[in-house]
């Protein structure tokens, strides 16, 4: 049955996918003047840029150049990265837990707050609380994720000295964990290293921090408002009634049926995440796939940009699709609805 | 608007100072920008003084590295910062607009393919995509406009798809119907006039969205040249600075970006308020 539904959605998801791969490409052929000009270099002479244009698949139809781009996209060929003279399919792979591990670690940070801060304001509106979520989300959103960033790194690095020097995931004397996961809190666990543990926890807080920050304005709105129609319901009433504590009324009825609303809001977090991701990376010298991105755009070397672009188009599709059958998990009536 | 409609805004500012407050930030903002270059104490792009200077009765944000008068930049770069978002969001919004009212005016085919272009931008996370389009079409200023009005676009078409698409059928575009009118007159007389004020609204709020995602461009060295004045730029620039202390260059245009975020947040809130009474919170 579950089976069912997540093919169904995989197969609703497909045209967005097509979509995306439609605009990388579109994005690809749109580069600045000509490309094969600008391969070739600003000495070559008109023959080695027709040469360049001819090798590029450059003087064929915008058809053909499509399928010869979605056959390179099969092969997993994203092209190479001038700068790092690597392929960008496999820069991209080594880089990516670094952003997934700072993104989930924001998330995990961004809900926890929220919902909290959601859930506490609505149990007593228009208390100090209350007012203390208000101020929050109408601040929040106003945010620069890039300039929170600054400012922890200044209170908490230059003025307490709290926390280490803003520069990747390590401190110049740990080496990371072995390679498991890619994500250096979990690897350095699995392999026991206290150490290179405390190191990574230590370098990653701000940046999540910052980030998350970001999020806990939209997550502790959603959350107020649902907890407060939920609370005002006739179940809650009737719980309330039958003599249940106030801790399993809020926690096991109110809060799981007001979670709902928030988890739909959660595509939209994500989107602010991702974005955002790409300054707080820069901010914090992170070696993850943003900051990749944003140094090959200043060397104007475009195929890192365009795989980056294109892997961000992917994993938010997939993560919309986790969002909705998450949802459908947590809400069983949909089955009946879809 | 009429007499009716004035005195109905001024009885919902009278309850709601915060609005009053959120008017009298956007009057100020509206008012550096056109005249804060004449202004400034000192030339925005050329040394004032010895570099990295704390605030003083002289410099009351400070020196940067190069000793320009980080006062000055603040206030000369509202013209661009507020200049680029107005542009954004004025494309964005003609375009938007009209494609959504027009999707959802006449619905079938035109509905379907406007929703899908919607939602293929709405695949990407904005500001990834954003970048991408900046970095296809060329790092100019102009092209970050272009981007930020792009990635709004859904959020207006869908919005203006819905409110026309509930107007479809309305007596008085059933009315003009039957005064033989055609259907894009109809559109363009009787659905679009009716979407403003709503779409009025939209505007207000994603002002604040457009100046923080021209900002956040212009900070990872998009668009924007230096030594232009610009609040993102001048973030970046004194993100280095922040590490061994000089907090001044980069929380000066930080804060200026706050505030010009909040102001249209707030006013976005207040015409709200004003125009759809039902969603006031």
């Amino acid at each position: 049955m579950m089976l069912a539904v997540i093919a169904r959605r995989l197969a609703a998801a497909l045209p967005t996918l097509a979509g995306v791969v439609v605009v990388t490409f579109l994005l690809t052929r749109a580069l600045p003047g000509d490309p094969a000009a600008y391969f070739a270099g600003p000495a070559a002479t008109r023959e080695a840029v027709e040469q360049i244009r001819a090798q590029l698949g450059l003087d064929r139809s915008l058809g053909m150049q499509f399928l010869g781009y979605l056959r390179e996209l099969a092969r997993g060929d994203l092209g190479l990265s001038i700068t790092t003279g690597q392929p960008v399919l496999s820069d991209i792979v080594a880089r990516l837990p670094a952003s997934a591990e700072l993104t989930l670690l924001a998330l995990l940070f961004a809900a926890l707050a929220g919902i909290s801060l959601g859930v506490l304001a609505a149990l007593r509106p228009n208390g100090w609380l209350d007012n203390l979520c208000r101020v929050i989300a109408t601040l929040g959103v106003c945010l620069p994720a890039f300039f929170t960033g600054l400012l922890l790194i200044y209170v908490f690095y230059y003025l307490l000295g709290w926390a280490p020097a803003p520069l990747g995931r390590l401190n110049a004397f740990a080496a990371p964990p072995p390679h498991v996961t890619g994500f250096f809190l979990i690897d350095s666990l699995l392999a026991g290293q206290g150490e290179t543990f405390r190191s990574a926890l230590a370098q990653i807080l701000l940046p999540a921090l910052s980030l998350g920050i970001f999020a806990v304005a939209p997550i502790a709105r959603i959350t107020r408002g649902s907890m407060l129609a939920v609370m005002s319901s006739d179940f809650i009433r009737a719980a309330r009634a039958h003599g249940l504590s106030g801790r399993t009324v809020v926690i096991a009825y109110a809060l799981r049926n007001a979670l709902l609303p928030v988890v739909t809001t959660l595509g939209m977090v994500f989107s602010f995440l991702l974005g955002a991701n790409v300054l707080i990376e820069k901010v914090f010298a992170w070696p993850g796939i943003g900051s990749y991105a944003v140094e090959a755009l200043i060397a104007s070397d475009y195929a890192p940009v365009q795989g980056f672009v294109m892997t961000m188009g992917f994993l938010y599709v997939l993560l919309n699709l986790a969002i909705d059958l998450l949802y459908r998990v947590i809400d069983p009536r949909m089955e009946v609805t879809a | 608007m009429s007499a009716a409609s004035l005195a109905h805004a001024r009885h919902v500012l009278s309850g709601n100072p915060v609005t009053a407050l959120a008017f009298g930030l956007f009057a100020l903002l509206v008012g550096t920008a056109i005249l804060g270059p004449a202004l400034v104490p000192f030339d925005p792009i050329a040394a004032a003084g010895p570099a990295l200077q704390p605030p003083s009765a002289r410099h009351p944000f400070g020196t940067d590295a190069i000793g320009r008068d980080v006062f000055s930049r603040v206030i000369a770069a509202t013209r661009l910062d507020l200049g680029m978002a107005f542009a954004a969001v004025a494309i964005v919004f003609a375009c938007g607009t009209l494609t959504g009212a027009a999707a959802g005016f006449f619905g079938g085919w035109t509905d379907r393919i406007i929703g899908r272009l919607a939602d293929t931008i709405m695949a990407f996370p904005l500001f990834v995509l954003a970048m991408g389009i900046v970095a296809a079409l060329g790092n100019t200023v102009t092209n970050i406009v272009i981007a930020t009005a792009v990635v709004n676009f859904p959020l207006y078409v869908r919005i203006a798809r819905t409110e026309a698409s509930t107007r479809r059928g309305a007596g008085y575009v059933e009315a003009a119907r039957l005064s033989g009118y055609g259907e894009a007159h109809i559109l363009f007389r009787e659905i679009l006039p009716n979407l403003l004020p709503i779409m009025m609204v939209q505007v207000s709020l994603t002002l604040g969205y457009a100046i923080l995602n021209c900002a956040g461009l212009s900070f990872i060295g998009l668009g924007v040249r230096p030594p232009a004045p610009e609040w993102g730029i001048m973030v970046a620039e004194g993100a280095s600075a922040i590490i061994s202390g000089e907090w001044w260059i980069a929380l000066f245009p930080g804060l200026a970006l706050m505030i010009a975020v909040f102001t249209f947040n707030l006013l976005g809130d207040g015409l709200r308020d004003i125009v759809d009474p039902r969603r006031r919170t």
